[in-house]
């Protein structure tokens, strides 16, 4: 042994010694975590998303290095660091591009949870967990939306701050009188204060929470192990001396080599965006953001940013205050069901009936269009396909227990089938 | 100890009222946390009432003004003898015609185009469905929206309707009449936004 050796030996056993956790940790969660061994493209998306999260939490951080969070400078810092902050241009759009690939990436990890029945048991705390993750982060890019301080930002808050107000006169008729709009905004209208808060809250409170419920949900996830698009339980076929799933392969070095690969592709694409295209023709980052907000002028047509407006959609095609919330609310909080409203005697959708697969592209199309549907002006007809579809999206998951039971079934194999 | 053994009865109680007494000092330290939300004594100060001069408003006819008060828009304009006589066709299509509900109009400006003087309208600027801030549609013409217009308001957010007094429209999704502010009138061309009139709620 030379000496480099024997000082990383030495040091490494000292620390085990006093740390003796850490190498079966380690062993646990990377090198001994036996993941299914027919991972498809699918299963990029979630250690994507963990990829995606670690670039807006570096990013932000130097964001918040010259970002000013203020109503009279917060619009002139963010032109500031475009302009004259070096580089500045390139770490802000990183972090404004990062919010839609995350919630891309999101949703398609979540989608990939509808396919193969990732949520039934025993992952039903993995998906709950999961859904906690995608609430907060709506609330942490809706507060970070409006920290640039333009037009979409501030009257984006005005609406979404007053949706909390649909419940004011519900609280009153039990007696109790809280001005709910009031109070988050800490002023008679969205002010200096709430910029300020939401600052608070979007660069510490909320990544905190973030970070805690990944932990939780990589956790729960590794004690109950992956699903896998067979839907198959690779732990029920083990091999008899070393009681190591058959069908199954270490995390390290196998998947996180795989990962990588999709982590290239991945920051392909997000450079591409980042460099050429990273308003999205108004997608990503709204023209009327680029005009600073006035509390006097509402523009013409508000818009959420996209990734909002499915539900955006549904809460314009009810007539009534208190149930459009409701509905809009609704239709995320049914999410959290879903372990429990799918029936289905088997996971994966390669072994459902036609049915399904059906009632999965329809749904898939509905979303799709009421996403859509959200970023138009609204005229009579889109309010009547608006509706139609709310109506879809509720059905199909009220009805889930019932559809989910019914049609032929494919035989579940006894261990994952290799495609490719 | 003379008594090795665990008195469990002892112990459940005190583990129970160190978690209620526990309980009770979280809960009342998240007073000062939860209250600090709420407007400033700067906001509240901010948020004094407004003294304006409205004698411009008779420059040209449906000329409106706008005012902050509490940094809401607050509109004041004029209305002219037959925008008053449409009014009252309209009620049978408006939700609260009457303007019962008191959260929006104060009892002062109960009447039928919520006012304290009927040409001059003061109305916060603000939809009662989600907050923006509708446009001005003063023309007593047909509109893509409605062919028997009588001139009022339409929110651009959600296409909620108002009529000239701020009362909303059936089939929209405002829940409300726009909001009528306190005001009353220190003089002809005076007012004061943010006091009622003396003697009024």
């Amino acid at each position: 042994m030379n000496v480099i050796e024997r000082a990383v030996t030495g040091v490494a056993g000292w620390v085990n010694e006093r740390a003796p956790a850490l190498v079966p940790a380690y062993k646990k969660h990377m090198s001994e975590y036996y993941a299914p061994k027919n991972f498809n493209l699918w299963y990029y998306f979630g250690s994507l998303a963990l990829l995606v999260l670690v670039n807006q939490i570096v990013t932000g951080i130097f964001l918040t290095m010259n970002y000013k969070p203020s109503a009279a400078e917060a619009f002139a810092s963010v032109e500031y660091i475009m302009r004259d902050v070096s580089g500045g241009w390139l770490i802000r759009y990183m972090h404004s591009t990062g919010a839609s690939l995350f919630f891309i990436v999101v949703y398609l990890h979540m989608f990939r949870g509808l396919l193969y029945g990732s949520y039934q048991k025993p992952r039903e705390l993995v998906w709950v967990l999961g859904m906690l993750i995608f609430l907060t982060l709506m609330a942490e890019a809706f507060m970070g939306y409006v920290l640039p301080w333009g037009q979409m930002s501030y009257w984006g808050a005005q609406v979404i701050i007053n949706l909390f107000g649909a419940f004011e006169p519900v609280l009153r008729s039990i007696g109790i009188d809280f001005p709910i709009t009031e109070w988050i905004r800490g002023d008679y209208l969205v002010s200096d204060a709430t910029l300020n808060r939401f600052f608070a809250l979007h660069v510490i409170a909320l990544p905190l929470v973030i970070l805690l419920l990944v932990v939780l949900h990589l956790g729960a996830l590794h004690e109950v192990g992956s699903n896998n698009p067979d839907g198959v339980d690779i732990k029920k076929v083990k091999d008899k001396a070393t009681g190591i799933p058959l069908d199954g392969i270490a995390f390290h070095p196998y998947y996180t080599v795989k990962d990588l690969f999709g982590t290239g592709f991945f920051l392909l694409i997000a450079a591409f965006i980042i460099f050429f295209i990273p308003t999205m023709g108004g997608l990503f980052l709204e023209h009327d953001n680029f005009v600073l907000a006035n509390p006097l002028v509402t523009p013409e047509h508000i818009k959420p940013v996209w990734y909002f407006t499915p539900y955006y959609a549904m809460l314009r095609a009810v007539p009534n205050k208190i149930i459009g919330v409701m509905v809009m609310g609704g239709a995320t909080m049914i999410l959290f069901l879903l372990p429990w409203l799918d029936r289905s005697p088997v996971k994966s959708i390669r072994y459902r009936p036609m049915l399904h697969k059906l009632l999965i592209a329809i749904f898939c199309v509905a979303f799709i269009t009421l996403g859509w549907l959200g970023m138009q002006a609204g005229g009579t007809t889109q309010t009547l396909i608006a509706r139609c579809l709310t109506a879809f999206y509720f059905l199909f998951f009220i009805t889930m227990p019932f559809w989910s039971r019914m049609g032929q079934f494919k035989a579940v194999p006894e261990r994952v089938t290799m495609h490719d | 100890m003379a008594n090795d053994e665990a008195n469990l009865g002892r112990r459940r109680f005190l583990t129970a009222t160190t978690a209620v007494v526990g309980a009770v000092g979280v809960g009342f330290a998240a007073v000062p946390f939860i209250t600090s939300w709420k407007p400033s004594a700067r906001a509240q100060v901010a948020g004094a009432p407004v003294d304006v001069d409205i004698s411009k408003i008779d420059n040209e006819p449906g000329m409106r003004m706008i005012v902050q008060w509490r940094g809401k828009p607050v509109w004041i304009f004029k209305r002219s003898p037959e925008q008053l006589k449409g009014l009252p066709t309209l009620d049978n299509r408006l939700k609260d015609p009457a303007s019962d509900n008191a959260d929006q109009t104060p009892a002062f400006a109960k009447n039928e185009s919520r006012a304290i003087k009927p040409e001059i309208a003061v109305i916060v600027g603000i939809c009662t469905h989600l907050g923006c801030s509708p446009g001005y549609v003063p023309e007593m013409a047909p509109q893509p929206y409605d062919a028997d217009w009588k001139g009022g308001f339409y929110c651009p957010c959600h296409q909620s309707r108002f009529d000239l007094a701020g009362r909303v429209f059936q089939g929209v999704p405002a829940p409300s009449n726009l909001e009528i502010p306190p005001y009353h009138f220190i003089d002809d061309t005076h007012i004061t936004v943010g006091v009622a009139p003396q003697g009024a709620g």
